[in-house]
């Protein structure tokens, strides 16, 4: 019934703007149809005018409102990012100029030169120095935004440091999984026709190789705050991307071609939760390429900690070697304390829709 | 020559032009169905684009209800959409879907094929002064196929697996394996048999505008004579032969690694648990074929609005296009960059970072044209003595939401930004500002600059201002916020912010934006209203050329037949924007120039 009500009062709507409409154009013909072109001429170039006046301030509001809420207040949370920060800023200041000049000299021109009785057009065809300027000046600009751009883009491409944590993630529909090398610092070998054999083996490891004895594989990944890390991205069944919108870092996770990228955390979650003045803050991994119906839960945490934190937490893990295979564990009378990635099979890791 | 004499010779041909199309005897069908008058074929494309563009725009009607309202339910929805929608809450499922037809319909169905297949086919011929185009009947097939590829893609939408549901973009594997997604079944299969037949209207509509261009101008329309409108629709057709075919390879090699087992984008994959015997192919490779045909897409789309929006400024303005063979020049540029760019939008796929690097230079060297092309529009409207019909106000939008669209371009085209902005809402407000909104304007402008010589009658003049004043500032209210969301990392095709800490502060303005959209939406219905109406009720047009223009068009008769020129073909002796020179308003094309006329051009 409401629905009905709704549909009824838009049509009615629609009847008397039309109604209006046709009205204007019989009031035209009584007018003088030339008349009324001036009228309208008049309405419509104090309304371009308006339109650029209240749009500027509008254009301000929108940031009064929204800039807060952008994560560039609070700055980046990764060494690397604030040069991404910095290109930015760099980026507003040139084009911000640009969008208010010309967008200013558009509707200012629209309003100034409007028709007007016995006024004459200026026949301006071309001018060589003018279309000279206008093509060399923006020339300059992108050239400064290219050389700016392309020497952090080669500095955030580069190899990893050398002492760089590594971590493997990967993706599947739709969750991430994580796994760490161990006291070793060598991942194990992996073949995505091992998946599940053993039962449990969802990243599909080569547990023949002995690196792969002490990887360990989690659901969540930590990190310690101020040493670069270097992710290696894997994907199992369709194209995901790891988003980390916090560290301004972002790397497509495609089956059978691994990527990689690097960065320095500089802040603990902690750290963030004070900085950001939000308890509940938590540097999430977004899925950024679609991948599927349950691509907007694929959600990820990463926990920044100090360094000690950090190691605690690793001596925690228990091998995955040792989950799957509990009768190699030394320490088996043990209770394994993560298990909850190794156990879920993929199908259990579908995303739950409200 | 006076007008009045024009007016008198037009009349006087029309009586004979009556005669003549009685003596051929035409049929309903020949004339309206299977007509190879390159008049009423625009036509067919234009209302055929509309209807698509309704049906694109409702379903972001309906995917905005879920974003702004994601706790709330719709019950009506179940109504429509059946299992889709129970219990009046979208399916996720059904979401993506909707994201996917909602771009796949407005890229491909309304602003290639209704954009540039209307006025292609309406101004080319009539501009560079032929009777039709090269090839009426390759002509006439290519809106058929179209019209197939419509069917089929309607068709899709009605099948029980759901129509493709992997963005527009289709990347595979998700798109190749019907394990990995609903959409990715019989729906996908639909899809790629669809933009098949697509293709293939594009390329026969393609080689038939080059070719008249090219081969059927009148006596004296040298190139550089030729409207901007011409110039730009040239390029396009250029773009267009050059590139879909790219994206039809893809597409096939999509459809065998769906139905006949190969490899060409599949490796290594275990999807619902079953593993996969593909191995060795590269899922990037979908990639560069689709942007090699997607990044002189967004051209395709832009370049006609581009034209047409140039012409309408300067008859508008009463002063000549600044710049002409500037003008030509850039358009030149861009459709050359254009198949130089595609893989910034492969900045984050693990690209080599120094192949990364040529394409940010190429990428940003696009800009120099744009430019070139802006403060030649500013310099158009300089000192002019402006006439603000509603074509003219949709052409200054047009410009307007090309700068704000087009400055965005040069945060995403800097790879070291994109990795930030990537896949986030500031690339939705990017390229719907300059590639969705501003192409629309394009469209529009045309619309109302034109509808005179297609129908014969004007459109209503306050409902058009209404549907400006709307468009306007509808669409800057909702895409312009959306950048701060981008800025914020908020990914794009999300079913639901709300448990994201990261990104759910953004519910109120999402709501705003939805709000908006449905606004917008109702006034592009008035539009449409205004268009059908006006087609039979409209105000007759009285005057041979309305809007005092130089170009070729308005010297056929007030409704020309099928040849359009009931007699000779007029000769061309000049460029078309001599507008206000030497003290007089407008001097159409056909004029010869005077012996003490001034040299200015």
């Amino acid at each position: 019934m409401k629905d009905l009500f709704l549909i009824a009062i838009v049509i009615m709507i629609f009847l008397v703007i039309f109604q209006i409409a046709k009205a204007s154009e019989y009031v035209s013909v009584l007018k003088g149809e030339e008349k009324t072109r001036k009228q309208n001429n008049r309405i419509n170039g104090f309304m371009l005018i308006s339109f650029l006046v209240l749009g500027l301030i509008g254009a301000w509001y929108c940031n009064e409102l929204y800039f807060g809420k952008t994560l560039f207040p609070q700055g980046s949370a990764s060494l690397e990012g604030q040069k991404i920060d910095q290109m930015l800023y760099i980026t507003i200041a040139v084009t911000g100029v640009v969008f208010v000049i010309t967008q200013v000299l558009l509707f200012w021109f629209a309003y100034k030169y409007q028709e007007k009785e016995g006024k004459k057009a200026f026949f301006f065809p071309h001018n060589n120095k003018l279309e000279l300027l206008w093509t060399t000046v923006p020339a300059i600009f992108l050239t400064v935004l290219v050389v700016f751009g392309l020497k952090y883009w080669f500095k955030i491409t580069s190899e990893a440091p050398k002492d760089a944590i590594v971590v493997e993630i990967t993706g599947h529909q739709f969750a991430w999984d994580m796994r760490y090398p161990g006291k070793d610092g060598v991942l194990g070998k992996k073949h995505y026709k091992l998946y599940n054999s053993p039962l449990g083996n969802t990243l599909g490891v080569d547990f023949e190789d002995p690196e792969s004895w002490d990887d360990l594989h989690t659901s969540e990944m930590h990190l310690p705050v101020g040493k670069p890390v270097k992710l290696v991205i894997h994907a199992q069944d369709v194209i995901h991307d790891v988003g980390l919108s916090h560290f301004r870092m972002k790397m497509d996770a495609v089956p059978g071609i691994p990527t990689t990228m690097w960065f320095t955390p500089i802040y603990t979650t902690e750290e963030m939760r004070a900085k950001t003045g939000n308890p509940n803050f938590s540097y999430e991994i977004s899925c950024d390429q679609m991948c599927g119906k349950g691509h907007f839960s694929m959600r990820g945490i990463i926990i920044v900690e100090k360094e000690e934190d950090y190691k605690k937490w690793l001596a925690s893990q228990t091998p995955e070697y040792f989950t799957l295979y509990p009768d190699k564990n030394p320490k088996k009378e043990l209770p394994a304390t993560d298990t909850s990635a190794a156990a879920k099979p993929l199908a259990a890791v579908m995303p739950q829709t409200k | 020559m006076s007008s009045a004499v024009t007016l008198q010779d037009a009349t006087g041909h029309m009586a004979h032009d009556a005669h003549h199309e009685h003596h051929h005897h035409e049929t309903f069908i020949t004339k309206y169905v299977f007509s190879q008058d390159h008049k009423t074929i625009a036509k067919q494309f234009l209302i055929t684009g509309i209807i698509w563009a309704i049906i694109g725009g409702l379903f972001s009607v309906i995917f905005r209800l879920q974003l702004g309202y994601p706790d709330q339910t719709f019950p009506f929805l179940e109504d429509f959409l059946g299992h889709w929608a129970k219990g009046g809450k979208l399916n996720p499922e059904f979401y993506y879907a909707l994201v996917t037809m909602h771009g796949t319909v407005l890229v491909f169905f309304v602003l290639t094929a209704g954009l540039s297949g209307t006025f292609a086919n309406f101004l080319i011929p009539l501009q560079v002064g032929a009777r039709d185009m090269a090839s009426p009947m390759l002509n006439m097939l290519s809106y058929w196929f179209f019209f197939l590829a419509s069917i089929i893609m309607v068709a899709s939408l009605f099948v029980q697996t759901g129509p493709a549901s992997g963005g527009w973009t289709v990347y595979p594997p998700l798109s190749a394996l019907g394990d990995a997604s609903m959409g990715s079944k019989i729906g996908m299969d639909l899809w790629l048999v669809g933009m098949a037949m697509f293709i293939v209207s594009s390329l026969l509509g393609g080689l038939n505008y080059i070719t008249t261009i090219l081969n059927m101008r009148t006596k004296g329309m040298s190139m550089t004579r030729m409207p901007l409108t011409i110039w730009a629709l040239f390029f396009t057709a250029i773009l267009g032969v050059l590139s879909f075919p790219v994206l039809l390879s893809g597409a096939i090699l999509l459809l065998f690694d769906r139905n006949l087992g190969t490899s060409f984008y599949l490796s290594d994959i275990v999807v619902a648990g079953k593993i996969l015997p593909n191995e060795g192919g590269s899922a990037i490779l979908f990639q560069h074929l689709f942007w090699f045909l997607g990044h002189p897409e967004v051209y395709i789309i832009l370049l006609p609005a581009m034209g047409m929006s140039s012409e309408i400024l300067s008859v508008n303005s009463r002063k000549p296009i600044f710049g002409y063979m500037a003008m030509v020049g850039s358009m030149f540029a861009i459709a050359i960059l254009a198949f130089l760019v595609w893989a910034h939008h492969m900045f984050v796929t693990g690209l080599n970072p120094f192949l990364g690097s040529v394409f940010v230079l190429l990428t940003l060297l696009i800009a120099v044209p744009s430019a070139i092309k802006v403060f030649n529009w500013l310099t158009t409207l300089w000192r002019g003595n402006i006439r603000f019909t509603p074509a003219m106000l949709f052409a200054i939008g047009f410009v307007s939401l090309f700068i704000s669209g087009g400055l965005t371009g040069i945060f995403l085209g800097n790879s070291a930004l994109d990795i930030h902005l990537h896949d986030t809402y500031f690339v939705i407000a990017h390229f719907h500002i300059v590639m969705g909104v501003a192409s629309f304007f394009g469209m529009f402008a045309g619309v109302y600059h034109w509808f005179p010589k297609m129908y014969g009658r004007y459109l209503n003049n306050t409902l058009a201002y209404i549907h400006f004043w709307v468009t306007i500032i509808g669409a800057y209210l909702i895409f312009w916020p959306m950048h701060y969301e981008g800025l914020a990392g908020m990914p794009r095709r999300y079913y639901d912010f709300s448990n994201w800490e990261s990104f759910k502060m953004f519910g109120g303005l999402n709501e705003f934006i939805s709000l908006v959209s449905m606004i917008v939406f109702a006034a592009q219905l008035l539009f449409v209203f205004n268009f059908f109406h006006s087609i039979w009720k409209g105000r007759k047009v009285r005057d041979l050329n309305p809007w005092g223009s130089n170009t070729l068009e308005w010297t056929t008769p007030l409704k020309p037949g099928h040849g359009n020129w009931p007699g000779e073909i007029p000769e061309v002796h000049r460029w078309p924007y001599d507008y206000g020179k030497d003290g007089r308003d407008f001097i159409p094309q056909t004029e010869p120039v005077g012996k003490d006329e001034s040299t200015g051009h």
